[in-house]
């Protein structure tokens, strides 16, 4: 390969001047249908999102009665249909609900994980290649095919509707991913570092406290950051395993107003927007930390 | 000696996790495996019925789930629809905004706009698509548009016509997960090497050729990972067909992810409804072994 690429450079300086000049003017005229292209498709992709963020902040009677692109003509904003559905259709308790699910179901796997990733990246013994193995096999595992017998053991130990029920599960479900991930991070680490601390005599655990977890909290906030925002719009594992709606998160609670009020746009889309707000802000804030966690595996789910 | 104190320790690391594991997915697998062997209502079904469950739903018998009259329809024929326009649709338009959208200025700004449906979650876009799709003029822009280009036009009702509901739900799917594929192969072109492409232009090859003979071949390996990807998830899909349709109209927009969940939860027929989530891991097993192998090959490269 290299030989073709010089015997391209050389040539007269004549023939590679003219060829540039058309070619720049080329690629000019291709930007800019580039960035037609671009600024179609992302309208595209923005314009439904936007469409209910601006209903979401319109008078009821105004929805009824004209479109939300009419806004230009008719331009009239409330908050009120985010104080009716925070208010009267409790979805700050939902939004309460969806921390107390999330933070514990974010901590718990990434505990467990790297733990679990440290001993199959780090230490040698039997078996391990077959656990890692397995984990990815896991990881492709429909949850539909563990459902029914979760819930039957939830009710025999008495979990049912309780809190520790969903931390369980969504933590057992992040792990896959959660070892993947770290894995493939503590196996990249110098391995001097970890052998030079052995023959100083620190255990393994006070090597995984004290040198893999502070190398690599890039790793632990990508994944981090991605199983948080992946527990927080869990719909199915929160209808299906927490048996209690006093307990039901903000993706439920949406789920249910959509179905009662199937038409009332001015609930549903402040609702949605609710339920939207905190992957947005994290999204913002972190984007290239989120991004990271989920490009890492994209088989998670 | 030192390698049998390695060994406790490292099962010791391992236990929680593998704890866990065993009792939220390996057994749950396994209970599942032999609760579709048997039929009847209720939650845990008595009644040994053999390959029944399998016969029927593999046979015709259900011809929500698979009707083999022609035309063929059913969840099992809508998950197909669901892998060639959902897999499809995501990895081309994917591709062409990581082609097209390299090196703009605004490139960083139209790719987060295409990635934020995916920091939200299935039920909030699927709020997004109801509105979007509503026959109710007023509401539904969609609508809206195509009566305003041709007034007196009946609006389409997206989401309420047998034939029209797939394709609609795969376009939110595709609104949904074409930022993860343009990610990801976005990722990848911009690692290709320049040298070559920049030498094939100097020698005069326009870009649509160093697409097709450059780009795309060292793209390969990517590509398919994503193509895979979206195959997995449009097979284990539930949420999105749950809340826009709830399957409907008439059963029509059915996967086999849902029809698990419609089978168990809402039929109470669990051994029934266990068959499915059998059916739907034995699909998912040539991905599975293709993810092991993928990173196997990945481990011996390093």
């Amino acid at each position: 390969m290299s030989l073709e690429v010089s015997s391209y450079q050389q040539g007269s300086d004549h023939q590679v001047a003219s060829s540039r000049r058309s070619a720049s003017s080329r690629r000019a005229w291709g930007r800019a249908l580039r960035t037609i292209i671009m600024l179609t498709l992302a309208l595209i992709w923005f314009i439904p999102a936007f469409g209910l963020f601006i209903t979401s902040l319109r008078p009821q009677s105004d929805i009824a009665t004209s479109g939300w692109w009419r806004i230009f003509a008719v331009p009239r904003f409330t908050f009120e249909n985010y104080s009716i559905v925070l208010g009267s259709h409790n979805f700050s308790t939902n939004f309460l609900n969806s921390f107390i699910i999330t933070i514990p179901s974010t901590i718990l796997p990434i505990a467990l994980g790297a733990l679990a990733a440290y001993a199959l990246a780090c230490m040698n013994f039997r078996g391990r290649n077959f656990v890692f193995f397995s984990v990815i096999a896991i990881l492709v595992l429909p949850l539909q095919t563990t459902w029914v017998p979760v819930l039957r053991m939830q009710s025999r130990f008495h979990m049912t509707g309780s809190w520790i029920s969903i931390w369980l599960a969504h933590t057992a479900y992040g792990l896959p991913f959660a070892i993947f991930l770290l894995r493939t991070f503590f196996a990249e680490l110098p391995k001097e570092l970890l052998e030079a601390a052995r023959i100083d005599g620190h255990s393994e655990f006070s090597i995984f406290c004290k040198i893999v977890i502070p190398l690599s909290v890039p790793a632990i906030a990508s994944l981090g950051i991605f199983q948080f925002v992946w527990v927080w719009n869990d719909l199915m594992n929160a209808l299906v395993l927490l048996q209690n709606p006093k307990k039901f998160p903000l993706t439920v609670a949406l789920q249910g107003l959509l179905g009662q009020y199937g038409s009332e746009w001015n609930l549903l889309a402040s609702g949605a927007f609710v339920s939207m707000s905190i992957p947005l802000v994290v999204f913002f804030l972190l984007q290239r930390y989120f991004v990271r966690g989920l490009t890492a595996g994209a088989v998670k789910g | 000696m030192k390698v049998k104190r390695d060994s406790i320790q490292g099962w010791l690391f391992l236990a929680p996790a593998l704890i866990l594991l065993v009792a939220y997915l390996v057994y749950p697998c396994l209970s599942t495996l032999k609760m579709s062997f048997y039929g009847g209502q209720g939650f845990s079904p008595k009644r040994f019925v053999g390959f029944a469950n399998y016969a029927r739903l593999l046979g015709g018998g259900d011809s929500l789930f698979l009707n083999l009259k022609w035309p063929p329809s059913g969840a099992l024929i809508n998950n197909i629809l669901w892998i060639l326009f959902f897999a499809g649709g995501t990895v081309v338009i994917g591709l062409a905004i990581a082609v097209l959208a390299d090196g703009l200025r605004l490139e960083k700004i139209f790719k987060s706009l295409i990635f934020l449906p995916m920091i939200i979650s299935a039920t909030a876009a699927s709020v997004i698509f109801r509105f979007l799709y509503s026959p109710d003029p007023h509401i539904g822009l969609l609508n809206a548009f195509i009566s305003s280009i041709s007034p007196g036009k009946k609006p389409i009702p997206w989401l309420g016509s047998t034939d029209i509901v797939n394709i609609a739900l795969i376009g939110a799917g595709i609104w949904i997960w074409t930022g993860l594929s343009m990610t990801v192969l976005s990722a990848a072109y911009k690692s290709l090497d320049r040298e070559i492409l920049e030498a094939a232009k100097v020698d005069g090859a326009s870009s649509w050729t160093c697409f097709w003979r450059i780009s795309l071949p060292m793209l390969e390996d990517q590509i398919v990972f994503v193509a895979i990807t979206m195959i997995i998830n449009s097979l284990k899909l539930v949420d999105l067909v749950l809340v826009m349709t709830g399957g409907g109209p008439m059963g029509s927009s059915r996967t086999i992810g849902f029809s698990f969940y419609w089978e168990v939860f809402n039929n109470n027929l669990v051994g029934y409804g266990s068959a499915i989530a059998m059916i739907l891991l034995i699909l998912l097993i040539p991905f599975m072994v293709f993810q092991v192998r993928r990173i196997k090959a990945q481990e011996s490269y390093q």
